[in-house]
């Protein structure tokens, strides 16, 4: 049997799915982290098969794929300092107490 | 060489400048008081300037002492300036009513500074205004003069006044959305251009100029405080200021009159011609209804608003008669009503400032005590009510014979319209007896009868400035009653030209 | 004198006017009266200088008329290309007259008032308002257009508003001049639309310009009617109607009754002799105008006649003295419009006219008298009511002597003046019908009823209680001018009144008809006579006549529930209905349409306000749904 493209897309749209719904229903600000994360890394999934199917003889879908798995690390590295700021200031990470600075 | 007219705004910015400098009350005072006098002067010089100019120019013309600098060229907006007989009187007017007002407010407090700042502001749009000949800088000059306003009531006013303020400036500025239409559209219908002149020459197309027409008179209708649009002037007069009171509807309500009839009627006689009889009978209503309402309050304020109401439509109704007898009446009568009312608001004001109460049950026999303000609410009253030999007596009878005279009106509904007219004449003339009805009533409850509230008996008369201002007015007053042909002077060779184009362009 | 210096009689008083008011309050209170009055002495001393020499100067007659002299005419005030308002002084008979009227009886009431009023607050403005009055009252009777004549209408109403309301410290001082102004003012509204449609039709408002040509208005608005009556029968008769106003004619005649709440000398000066005249001086000025539109002349004459009676039968019944003149007036002046409403050119030459201002004059002088002497008793016994009166003969035997003449001569009985005033009016009305020849001698028959009652009533009847103070005669500044009025009720009758006052301008002979002057005599006398019956001595008989007819009595009393429908009509109806619902009106609709727009403003902004709610979870959610929405549309759109 082939590993046709389909076999890599479909867990990477479960995956996205997931983020998604992780995203807006979570009020834990770690698990929407996480599924912001999951989010990132279907895409990045995404990147790579369609430059392995598509044009095998390049690498910059490789790249991107890579580049954007660093950005992503220094981003959760901030956002977990916020959290962990806002976790010190407010004694929650649940984002509907956080209404603080809203009007 | 300088123009004259341009004096109207360079005195007042310098005295804005001027009062940011000051460091107390004294300073302010004296800042404030010496502008005012300036304008007064400088309005007095542009008369007999006016005069001179008017004796050389030939017959016919429009607009003198007339100047235009390019301001935005891609719009082709000009900083235009020029006068006719009407402006020349407009801006006596306000420079009158900006002099006695700094003095009736003398003793603001607090923030006397502030307060002067946004007063003098507040000049500079209304002079801006009557200089201006270019429709934009009108417009901008239009919107300087509202938002001081709100300020004032807001901040130094009393009563209701954050509702009133609001309620003010929120009408006022819904009537300028309505003037901002109007104005873009008469710019692109007439070839492109601002300039008062210019449009008058080229005409506004006539297919635009019913929907034009509506939409700037009913936006200066809202300013002249014209049924339904009235109901921001009972509640802003009675939370305002006593200077601001005078200076709003001395002067600011008079723009309304002189908008309506510089750019609804002027610019667009064949619209003025088919719908000016909805908005006879509007002004109509006006006239009766605020002298009605008037009977039956019992604030002061509210009385002279409604009081206000009820000559604010005359002037209106006036300008919509089309001949040149009512129209110079209505001049008059904008003269006259600003002069007396300012002088009931200063007095209002001055009778307030001692007895903390302006509702008329808590007050009486006031002749006892301030003699000098109750004989001033007399004559103001006396005015007001259309005393011969004081200003209201002459420019009512000049609107009512106006009315009545002979003038073709090209209207599709009504046929030359005469009969028409005379009836609403007649039912607008009702309007002195329901006068004389609400202005003896308070003047009897207030000034005459045994002393109500014995605390009174402690208060004291006008002082010095509080005479200087209202015996001012009492003056102006006076010499426009008994000699009103010192207007026509002014006016006569005005309104030639005005009615001649409205009539040539009315089909 | 000459003709131009009239504009002195003008001036002066207004000059007298801004010094009195002006500076008055500093100055003593004998200074500012001395002042008034010896200006008001200049004035008459010219103004009868003026009259006489137009009135016997030669000059002025051409061809047998007496013609009009225009002394000035100022632009006042431009209207229209034709219409101009002008200020200036006409002097032809009926003004020279009035100006000797007038400034007669203001002289006699400011030397009065120096006594009258000795002591009272406010002395230096009442002088100032006495000149003021005088200036606008002259003012009015020399205007050359009718519009002059309006603006002195406006004027000589406000002096009379601040007159009444002189005690202003009184209510019903305040009250009284409130309604004199609102009614006179209601009337005026009348005037101002007979003006612009005369103005309309003329395109004029000069006197001499109407009268050139009486019959234009009529011509001009041919065709036009409005309520089945022509336009130029509106115009005249709402002109009427503000005269019909200031002269208190039913049913405008509320207002004069309770102006006497004024000091007496205002009275006599404004309220008897002079501004309540004002109205058949218009009429008898524009009467040739009046003339082409003879349906009003029938309103006037129909007018006066019930006026006259009216006021006649609640003059039998009211207790306080000064109202009982009022009526006297109302009645009185109502004989006058009667007059000029008969009057025809072709009866009798026109004499109604000359008989109306006959009687103009001779009444100015008696009632001024009567007022004067009113205002002498109640100096002494501070009461205006009858009932505290009684015997008065024995302590003022000026004032009864003069009173008593008064009383003869609006009465009617010859030689005193208001015979001979009174017989023109009845061969006129006699000449015009029967009909109001027999209900005007009616009427006088009434006048000299309820004189004498007066009379009986306050100088025999019973002896009141004088103890604490006895009355006396008043010191003479006020005594002298009874005595002067009393001299010229005397014999201002036998002035030949038709050589100098006729509505053409042609002398005309005054001939005594006898049947008419013998009826009118006699029923004179029989009023004389049941009321010195009834009232010469204190009895019950008119307490029992009155209670046989109680409610015609009650209701004669009451002046017949005019006041009470007045009240009603303005209290209930204008303020209670028409105001208060305008008021609902704009409170409710106009300022309710207003905050509801502000308020569905906020309601939608906080509607709006929710989406803006600031949780990402929220736009993420609505971000992929858009998302979603819009991938399916585009794939549905490329399939």
């Amino acid at each position: 049997m082939d590993l046709t493209l389909l076999y890599y897309l479909v867990p990477s749209i479960i995956m996205f799915a997931c983020g998604v719904y992780g995203f807006i229903t979570r009020k834990n600000l770690i698990a929407i982290l996480i599924s912001l994360e999951l989010m990132l890394n279907s895409i990045d999934i995404n990147f790579v098969v369609f430059n392995r199917f598509l044009f095998p003889g390049q690498m910059e879908g490789m790249f991107f794929a890579l580049f954007a798995i660093a950005i992503a690390a220094a981003e959760t590295a901030l956002a977990i300092a916020i959290v962990i700021n806002i976790f010190r200031v407010a004694k929650s990470v649940d984002v509907q107490n956080l209404t603080k600075m809203k009007f | 060489m300088f123009n004259i007219l341009f004096l109207f705004v360079i005195i007042p910015v310098l005295t804005l400048g001027a009062l940011f400098l000051t460091r107390n009350v004294k300073q302010v005072r004296a800042v404030a008081a010496t502008g005012a006098s300036l304008l007064l002067i400088a309005a007095l010089y542009l008369c007999h300037e006016y005069l001179g100019a008017r004796a050389v120019a030939p017959e016919g013309t429009l607009m003198l002492l007339t100047d235009s600098y390019m301001w935005y060229e891609p719009l082709n907006i000009h900083l235009a300036v020029g006068v006719d007989g009407i402006s020349v009187l407009m801006i006596l007017l306000s420079a009158i009513i900006v002099f006695t007002g700094t003095f009736a407010s003398w003793k603001m407090e607090p923030l006397t500074k502030e307060y002067f700042l946004w007063f003098t502001l507040l000049s500079i749009g209304v002079f801006g205004f009557f200089i201006s000949i270019d429709l934009f800088t009108m417009f901008m000059f239009y919107e300087v003069a509202l938002i001081p306003m709100y300020l004032l009531i807001g901040v130094w006013g009393s009563g209701n006044k954050n509702y009133s303020a609001m309620k003010l400036t929120l009408m006022l500025m819904g009537g300028s959305a309505f003037l901002l239409i109007s104005i873009l559209g008469i710019y692109y219908h007439s070839g492109e251009t601002m300039n008062l002149i210019e449009i008058a020459r080229n005409g506004v197309a006539l297919e635009w100029q019913n929907a034009l027409f509506v939409c700037a008179f009913v936006g200066f209708g809202v300013l002249g405080a014209m049924f339904p649009f009235h109901t921001w002037s009972p509640d802003g007069h009675a939370s305002a200021p006593t200077a601001v009171s005078m200076l709003h509807a001395g002067v600011l309500m008079k723009l309304g009159g002189y908008g309506c009839f510089r750019i609804a009627i002027f610019l667009m006689p064949h619209a003025a011609h088919q719908l000016g009889w909805i908005f006879m009978i509007l002004t109509g209503i006006s006239v009766v209804y605020g002298a009605f309402a008037a009977c039956v309050k019992t604030d002061l304020k509210y009385i002279n608003a409604y009081s206000s109401v009820s000559h604010c439509g005359l002037v209106l109704f006036a300008i919509l008669m089309m001949n040149q007898t009512a129209m110079s009446g209505a001049v008059m009568q904008m003269l006259s009503h600003g002069l007396m009312t300012a002088l009931f608001f200063a007095l209002i004001g001055m009778i307030y400032g001692r007895t903390h109460t302006r509702d008329v049950r808590e007050m009486g026999g006031l002749m006892q005590i301030m003699p000098f303000l109750s004989v001033g609410y007399i004559i103001a009253g006396l005015a007001s009510l259309g005393l011969p030999g004081l200003s209201g007596f002459v420019a009512e009878m000049t609107i009512f014979l106006g009315s009545f005279e002979n003038t073709t009106v090209y209207n599709a509904v009504l046929g030359d319209g005469n009969l028409f007219r005379h009836a609403f004449a007649i039912v607008t003339t009702t309007s002195i007896v329901i006068t004389a009805v609400y202005i003896l009533r308070v003047v009897g409850k207030l000034l005459f009868g045994p002393v109500q509230n014995e605390h009174h008996r402690q208060l004291d008369d006008a002082h010095w400035y509080e005479r200087f201002s209202t015996v001012s007015l009492m003056l102006a007053i006076a010499v426009l009653g008994c000699f009103p042909d010192l207007a026509n002077l002014v006016l006569r060779d005005s309104f030639g030209p005005i009615v001649e184009h409205i009539m040539t362009f009315a089909q | 004198m000459d003709l131009s210096l009239s504009i002195i009689t003008i001036f002066l008083p207004l000059l007298t006017f801004f010094v009195l008011g002006l500076l008055g309050m500093k100055m003593p209170k004998k200074t500012a009266g001395l002042i008034g009055t010896a200006s008001m002495l200049v004035t008459t001393i010219v103004a009868y200088g003026v009259a006489l020499n137009y009135f016997f100067n030669p000059d002025f007659m051409v061809g047998g008329v007496r013609e009009a002299q225009l002394v000035f005419n100022e632009t006042w005030l431009t209207m229209g290309e034709n219409l101009k308002v002008s200020m200036g002084i006409l002097v032809d008979p009926i003004s020279a007259m009035m100006l000797i009227v007038i400034s007669t009886i203001s002289l006699m009431v400011h030397l009065y008032s120096l006594g009258y009023m000795h002591g009272e607050k406010g002395f230096q403005r009442y002088y100032a308002f006495l000149s003021l009055f005088t200036f606008s009252m002259l003012g009015l009777v020399v205007a050359t257009n009718i519009f002059q004549m309006f603006i002195f209408f406006e004027m000589v109403g406000v002096s009379s508003y601040l007159l009444i309301g002189f005690y202003y410290q009184k209510h019903s001082a305040i009250a009284a001049s409130k309604k004199a102004f609102i009614v006179t003012r209601f009337a005026d509204l009348g005037f101002l639309i007979g003006i612009m449609l005369l103005a309309y039709y003329c395109d004029t408002f000069d006197f001499q310009t109407l009268m050139s040509n009486p019959g234009a208005i009529v011509g001009s608005s041919a065709g036009v009617t409005f309520l089945g009556c022509s336009a130029a029968s509106w115009a005249m008769a709402l002109i009427f109607i503000g005269g019909a106003g200031k002269s208190a004619m039913f049913p405008l005649h509320i207002w004069l009754p309770d102006a006497m709440e004024g000091p007496t000398p205002v009275s006599a000066l404004i309220h008897a002799a002079t501004m309540v005249v004002a109205g058949v001086f218009l009429v008898a000025r524009m009467f040739p105008v009046y003339l082409a539109t003879p349906e009003v002349l029938e309103l006037i004459t129909a007018t006066g006649a019930v006026t006259a009676l009216y006021a006649a039968i609640v003059a039998c019944v009211q207790t306080d003295i000064k109202r009982v003149l009022a009526f006297s007036t109302i009645s009185q002046i109502a004989f006058m419009f009667t007059a000029l409403g008969v009057a025809r050119p072709e009866l009798h030459e026109g004499v109604g006219y000359m008989a109306s201002m006959f009687h103009l004059f001779t009444h100015a002088m008696f009632k001024g008298l009567l007022f004067l002497c009113a205002g002498a008793i109640i100096h002494m016994v501070h009461s205006n009511e009858m009932d505290q009166m009684g015997n008065l003969r024995k302590y003022m035997p000026i004032t009864h002597i003069t009173f008593l003449i008064a009383c003869l001569a609006i009465a009617g009985i010859p030689p005193f003046a208001g015979f001979f005033s009174k017989d023109e009016i009845l061969v006129a009305a006699y000449e015009n019908s029967t009909l109001w020849g027999v209900w005007m001698s009616v009427v006088a028959g009434l006048t000299a009823f309820y004189m004498f009652r007066l009379y009986y009533r306050i100088f025999w009847w019973s002896k009141p209680d004088y103890s604490h103070h006895t009355p006396h005669d008043c010191e003479w500044v006020m005594t002298l001018p009874l005595i002067l009025l009393a001299v010229v009720s005397c014999l201002a009758g036998f002035i030949p009144f038709g050589h100098f006052v006729t509505w053409n301008g042609e002398n005309y002979d005054i001939h005594l008809n006898w049947t008419v002057a013998g009826t009118s005599i006699a029923i004179a006398l029989v009023g004389i006579l049941v009321a010195t019956v009834l009232y010469r001595k204190e009895n019950s008989v008119p307490d029992r006549m009155a209670d046989s007819v109680k409610g015609l009595y009650k209701a004669a009393y009451r002046r017949f529930y005019m006041d009470e429908l007045y009240q009603f009509v303005t209290h209930k109806i204008i303020f209670g209905i028409i105001c208060k619902s305008i008021a609902w009106f704009d409170h409710v609709i106009v300022d309710g349409t207003m905050n509801m727009l502000a308020h569905m403003t906020n309601n939608a902004s906080y509607a709006i306000r929710k989406l803006q709610s600031g949780s990402i979870q929220f736009y993420v959610w609505v971000y992929f749904i858009g998302a979603l929405l819009l991938g399916v549309v585009t794939f549905m759109l490329l399939i």
